[in-house]
């Protein structure tokens, strides 16, 4: 009798979980203005060969209260990191004796655009460049000092800082450079390949279901216009590469590396994705 | 994050009598003392547990902070000015340390 009891309980958590799962939850029919003053581009025709129509911004997927903190430059938590940023670029370090700003002067001038482009070829290394690896390599050959290490506090407020320069100016990768079109072939594949004990791929969320739930969460289309990102439940920003390998870790699969080479083909392909829209570093997600 | 450092947005004028919004950030971890580190050992609690807005010495607004509340506290509220003057904030934490800001507002 009691068995009975629990089956029929069971059954009833089944039904309705069965219930939520086909309970939309479509993106806001909203507009992102940041600081009542820039209109920011969250939703555009989709690029040549994409598979959806139109590409939507993280933000269109969540609640009003995190939309609200993005929009308000103030409260957007991410900025004291775009504050921390620019007093990294302004400090001198390594023996060359130089600072970002030695060179590169006001990053509000030269590094305005900067942040929409990346991926970059890289004809040294001979293989896709993030802005990370950027500012490593920078800090290495012209500063003369030691590379960050992955998601070191540093990394990351720089990261933003330099990104957020091109705040409200759409993602525009240029594939023609190097070999990045073969990168671009590469992520894709990887996009599509289902990973992990629970054998989803990128695309089994982000591109067939994005605008359900995902047990409580919405589902977006995995853009990445908006990293770093500053995530509530971290408290803190999340760097591009931390969050494919969270989303890779959560199908219960290996991890890849930090700009290991999956990684990289995996942002040249999925930052095309975004194109059009504005970059919001630093965004506020869930 | 490197020390503290707080944000505030008070409006730099206004009329005698105007409800304004002050809205306030600090940047700290607010460690809640649940977490543990990589070796098990408990990672003492170290928050902001006070928050007070004076203006020219008299309270405007002040709060407790308990342990749940998330990293980098942020506050708005609404104070009404008659005069020109100014706003003293204050964040206290678990360490005694105290971070203040002053901002002025003149009245016209």
């Amino acid at each position: 009798m009691k068995n009975r009891i629990i089956l029929a309980a069971a059954a009833a958590v089944a039904a309705s979980g069965m219930a939520i799962s086909v309970v939309s939850a479509e993106p806001a029919d909203d507009e992102l203005v940041i600081d009542g003053e820039m209109t920011m581009v969250t939703r555009t025709a989709a690029p040549k060969d994409h598979p959806l129509d139109e590409v939507m911004s993280g933000w269109l997927f969540r609640t009003p209260e995190t939309r609200a903190l993005e929009a308000d430059s103030f409260q957007n938590p991410g900025m004291l990191y775009v504050e921390r940023g620019e007093e990294i670029w302004n400090t001198v370090e390594g023996e060359a004796g130089k600072s970002c700003a030695s060179c590169h002067g006001d990053a509000s001038e030269t590094m305005a655009g900067v942040g929409t482009a990346y991926p970059k070829w890289d004809a040294d290394a001979k293989r896709p460049i993030n802005l990370e690896l950027q500012i490593n390599k920078c800090r290495e050959n012209n500063l003369k000092a030691e590379a960050y290490k992955f998601d070191a506090a540093e990394q990351k407020a720089l990261t933003t800082y330099i990104k957020h320069q091109s705040l409200g100016k759409p993602v525009q990768m240029d594939l023609s450079q190097g070999d990045l079109q073969s990168w671009w072939k590469k992520g894709e594949e990887l996009y599509y390949t289902r990973t992990g004990q629970l054998n989803l791929s990128c695309a089994s969320c982000h591109e067939e279901n994005n605008g359900k739930y995902i047990r409580a969460d919405h589902l977006s289309q995995g853009n990445v216009n908006g990293f770093p990102t500053y995530r509530l439940k971290q408290a803190n920003m999340v760097s591009l590469h931390n969050r494919f390998r969270g989303c890779i870790r959560d199908t219960r699969a290996e991890y890849p590396a930090a700009f290991s080479d999956e990684l990289m083909a995996l942002e040249v392909y999925v930052t095309w994705r975004g194109t059009g829209l504005s970059v919001e570093t630093p965004a506020v997600r869930q | 994050m490197a020390a503290p450092k707080p944000r505030v947005k008070v409006p730099k004028s206004a009329s005698a009598g105007e409800v304004i919004t002050i809205k306030t950030l600090i940047s700290h971890k607010m460690e809640s003392g649940q977490r543990k580190d990589k070796q098990g050992n408990v990672i003492p609690r170290k928050i902001i547990n006070k928050f007070t807005c004076e203006f020219e010495g008299k309270p405007v607004f002040s709060c407790d902070l308990e342990p749940a509340i998330s990293a980098n506290p942020y506050f708005e509220f609404n104070a009404k000015v008659m005069e020109s003057g100014t706003f003293k904030f204050t964040w206290v934490d678990d360490s005694g340390d105290v971070y203040t800001h002053e901002q002025g507002i003149e009245v016209k």
